[in-house]
């Protein structure tokens, strides 16, 4: 794919910046990726992370609670943010009239957020909202990416419930929200990006105005969170009231991606060639030939690939028939993953994997959001956010051989089990 | 909160008031720049001789070219009762990529891998959709595979008696999850047995459809006369069309794809309660009768809509989420059939705030009409309305959805084009007016559900809630 230009420049409080331009479309994209997630919070404070992101939208000292919103929303714009395992990020996608309008509102909450404790009573109700929407009052809330990382980590930065316990958020004061801003929050320890119809002088003397006297703080050490990978099979059931069928999650290490990103990349086109698409072995097998499977994924890190930094997971997922053991369903898998172990892909597997990749690729960067938070994350995580123009290409040049290797490192006696038991009875 | 190590007393940050302030104070909104135009679209609006509408437009932001066909597919019958249709035409839309005179299932899939390209089927009362997309080099693979699909699906038994069975487990799957037990709750409310109503086919119904019954659905059912192909993506329109036209040409047959029949008016009642034993959470779904986007009213209901529960700067987002605390998820919005719209509101709210969220999100929709959206509100709502038409259709997959839904209620590029300058148009007086025409709570009927035995205290004493309502499991 070609690489469209990017510039970068770093201002003197260390905030770095990604400039992007491309004028096929009069709309523009501007994010903020803060090098903090979840992995960050300390016991007791679960779902602080993601809460903290509330509170970034509830005003700041040159914007009443709900001007975010009306700003945005008025220049015809929209916006979010969401919280990972390694970093928080927030976006705004507006007629590119509104762009100096989108960095001052990013700029105003990474200068001064107003944290008041009205506020963060308010945003607790609503992120208990959030956690009942989408957790609590339904099946399968929370499979895999709450369930899973208990089974198969053991440290609280890699195993714990991003989303929260409620008697966790309910105990955080504004006085956190202040340590954690002060923290993680400084100028040094972000990526702004700028996505769209921009023109590059006038855009880089906007950044410098509304984000130069952000004041410089230190940038916080990063701890490692390497943890060794499991031993032996680390099997976990959980019950699930509402669940209709029985489902399973398999949950392995794969490559630190930042140091051995192709490393990682065979267990991408590997995920390819079990799941994506009625020709893919695992989809043939357990879902069209034996039928013993319902729904069925498989996929490099709980929130898509190059998500978050080492430790990462690749996971197998399978809801299956209730008349199915979970064992046979993993020996099935199992078997699968001994073939590909023994005898590389052929070609035509990875060619399929490989293209529909570059289509994916495409349509991610047609979408000024998915493109601007892909440019960010990148640039965050990687140091590389051309990193997302060079996927196609690098996923090109895996090889059949390091396909096989890396299913024959998916193995049994280094995982984790998570078992979902329906346990609501007949309906 | 977080790991650091001080002495005691020693304070390591700032506390949330110094935070908040700088020297500088507060400083003003940057103003608005001048709004560059979209570029114009190049297009083609034509019918081929087999009665298929085909929209061709070139967006070549990325090399890849995004296909939707949309074929009416209505259930003939004037009642659901009886009929097979829905369970039919689900088992047809869950093999109709199974298999060909010439490609197996497997060979669909690798075919369509090695462009980059998927086709996907889904059916719903009103229509069966194809959506897929590939690498721009890829059309003609995914025309052919198409046109082998739309000519000579052969629905293998051993695909379809598998596909039955898979299916009846997704749909008990997809009947466990909350949002899809009131929206089949809310459908029945509305329409009852009308076939709009039934959205998924029982279990018995999908195990008694036989591969004749699906064979002939499609002779009868899956025809271009009345459908709408759209393409959008890295192509020249007029060559994209006469290449469709070769393709899909041989896609012959009688008559004209089924349209909906007419649907009843909503008219307004009492919330039913549905009940769902052990339910932490309540879906809120309210409903009224609107206007199609043809009508003259329609942009001054759309802004008044947004002004309700639209956006997020809307009344009852602010209200009952940033102000209250007590939802995550409240909105509101517009739902088009070819012959007309419905309003919709909801919002899931825990237990102990539902009947509360009630109380708001009605005090919200009379407040619409009695104190009319400012002008203020107004402005922000168009602003907001024009300002996300242009970015929604800055994807061509985005504007690939916009358009066939469009051409389905018999509109085109033209309605997108000028759809910006009717809400300029639009006046403060007829966004009051809207209001209070569509939003009075009177004109609401719904459902609730949640655990009915938790709730009712409250909900009786609000009042206007059928309490007597079905129980779900």
């Amino acid at each position: 794919m070609a690489s469209p230009e990017l510039h970068r420049f770093t201002l003197p409080n260390g905030l770095r910046v990604v400039l992007a331009p491309d004028a096929s479309a009069p709309v523009v994209g501007v994010s903020v990726h803060y090098d903090v997630g979840f992995r960050s919070e300390p016991e007791g404070r679960t779902g602080f992370a993601h809460l903290f992101e509330h509170l970034m939208f509830q005003g700041s000292e040159s914007l009443e609670k709900l001007a975010h919103f009306r700003h945005v929303q008025s220049s015809g714009g929209t916006f979010n943010g969401s919280t990972h395992p390694d970093y928080t990020d927030y976006y705004q996608v507006l007629p590119s009239a509104a762009l100096e309008r989108a960095l001052f509102l990013e700029a105003d909450r990474m200068r001064a957020p107003k944290i008041t404790e009205e506020n963060l009573r308010n945003q607790i109700d609503v992120v208990k909202e959030e956690i009942r929407l989408n957790v609590l009052n339904r099946p399968y809330g929370g499979f895999p990416w709450i369930l899973l990382p208990p089974v198969l980590f053991k440290t609280f930065a890699n195993a714990h419930n991003g989303y929260g316990d409620f008697v966790d958020l309910e105990s955080a004061t504004v006085d956190d929200c202040a340590e954690f801003f002060d923290t993680y929050y400084s100028p040094s320890n972000a990526v702004l990006t700028v996505a769209g119809d921009l023109d590059i002088e006038t855009t880089k003397s906007l950044v410098e105005k509304h984000f130069g006297d952000v004041p410089a703080r230190p940038k916080p050490e990063r701890p490692s969170f390497a943890e060794p990978a499991p031993q032996g099979e680390v099997r976990h059931e959980h019950a699930d009231p509402l669940a209709p069928l029985p489902a399973i999650a398999i949950g392995y290490r794969v490559p630190d991606p930042v140091t051995d990103i192709d490393g990682y990349l065979a267990y991408l086109v590997l995920a390819g060639v079990l799941t994506d698409g009625d020709s893919s072995r695992l989809q043939q097998r357990l879902v069209h030939r034996e039928g013993i499977v319902i729904d069925l994924n498989a996929g490099c890190g709980l929130f898509g690939p190059l998500e978050a930094r080492d430790p990462d997971t690749f996971s197998i997922t399978a809801i299956h028939r209730a008349d199915v053991t979970a064992d046979q369903v993993v020996a099935a898998i199992d078997e699968e993953l001994q073939k590909l172990a023994q005898e590389p892909p052929a070609a035509e597997e990875l060619a399929k994997v490989t293209a529909r990749w570059a289509s994916t690729m495409h349509k991610e960067h047609d979408r000024l959001t998915n493109r601007t938070l892909g440019l960010g994350s990148a640039e965050l995580l990687f140091g590389r956010a051309e990193l997302i123009y060079e996927l196609p290409q690098r996923i090109a040049s895996v090889t059949v051989d390091e396909v096989s290797a890396a299913a024959k490192a998916l193995r049994p006696d280094a995982r984790a089990l998570l078992l979902v038991k329906p346990t609501g009875g007949a309906q | 909160m977080t790991v650091s190590i001080s002495s005691p007393g020693q304070k390591t940050h700032r506390s949330a008031e110094e935070i908040g302030r700088t020297e500088v104070g507060p400083r003003p909104l940057p103003a608005l720049g001048v709004q560059k135009a979209a570029a114009d679209l190049s297009t083609v609006d034509t019918v081929l001789p087999s009665g298929l509408r085909v929209i061709a437009i070139r967006r070549a932001t990325v090399p890849m070219v995004e296909v939707r066909l949309r074929v009416p597919f209505a259930d003939p019958a004037a009642s659901s009762t009886g009929s097979h249709h829905s369970a039919q035409a689900e088992v047809l839309a869950n093999t109709v990529l199974t298999g060909t005179a010439t490609r197996s299932r497997v060979q669909i899939d690798t075919e369509l891998a090695l462009v980059g390209g998927e086709l996907d089927a889904v059916v719903d009362p009103e229509r069966l959709s194809i959506t897929g997309n590939a690498l721009a080099t890829g059309l003609g693979t995914v025309l052919d595979v198409l046109r082998d699909v739309l000519t000579s699906a052969s629905y293998p038994a051993e695909e379809l008696e598998r596909e039955q069975a898979r299916l009846v487990e997704r749909i008990a799957i997809a009947r466990s999850q909350p949002s899809v037990i009131a929206r089949e709750a809310l459908q029945k409310l509305l329409y009852g047995d009308h076939p709009y109503a039934k959205e998924m086919p029982e279990a018995e119904e999908v195990a008694a459809v036989t591969r004749d019954d699906v064979l002939a659905l499609h002779r009868k059912a899956l025809l271009p006369r009345g459908s709408v192909f759209v393409i959008v993506g890295d192509v020249e329109p007029a060559e994209a069309v006469a290449q469709i036209g070769e393709a899909l040409g041989a896609w012959q047959g009688e008559g004209e794809a089924v349209q909906l029949p007419p649907l009843p008016a909503v008219k307004g009642g009492d919330v039913l309660l549905v009940h769902r034993a052990g339910a932490v959470q309540s879906q809120i779904r309210l409903a009224a009768q609107a206007i199609p986007r043809t009508d003259e009213r329609y942009p001054a209901l759309q802004i008044a809509n947004l002004v309700y529960g639209g956006f997020f700067s809307s009344r009852l987002v602010e209200n009952i989420r940033e102000d209250k605390g007590y939802t995550y998820s409240a909105r509101s919005h517009p739902e088009f059939t070819i012959h007309g719209a419905t309003l919709l509101v909801d919002a899931d709210t825990a237990s102990d705030v539902t009947a509360a969220a009630l109380l708001e999100t009605r005090y919200e929709l009379a407040r619409l009409g009695l104190v009319p959206p400012s002008e203020s509100e107004v402005d922000i709502a168009r602003s907001y309305a024009i300002g996300t038409l242009l970015t929604t259709t800055s994807s061509q997959s985005g504007l690939a959805s916009f358009l066939v839904n469009l051409a389905a209620l018999g509109l085109g590029v033209d309605w997108l084009v000028s759809h910006p300058q009717r809400l300029q148009a639009v006046t403060p007086e007829q966004v009051a007016a809207a209001a209070l025409e569509f939003f009075a709570p009177g004109n609401f009927t719904g459902v609730l559900v949640g655990d009915a035995e938790t709730l009712k205290p409250k909900l009786a004493a609000l009042g206007g809630i059928n309490l007597g309502g079905v129980s779900f499991q």
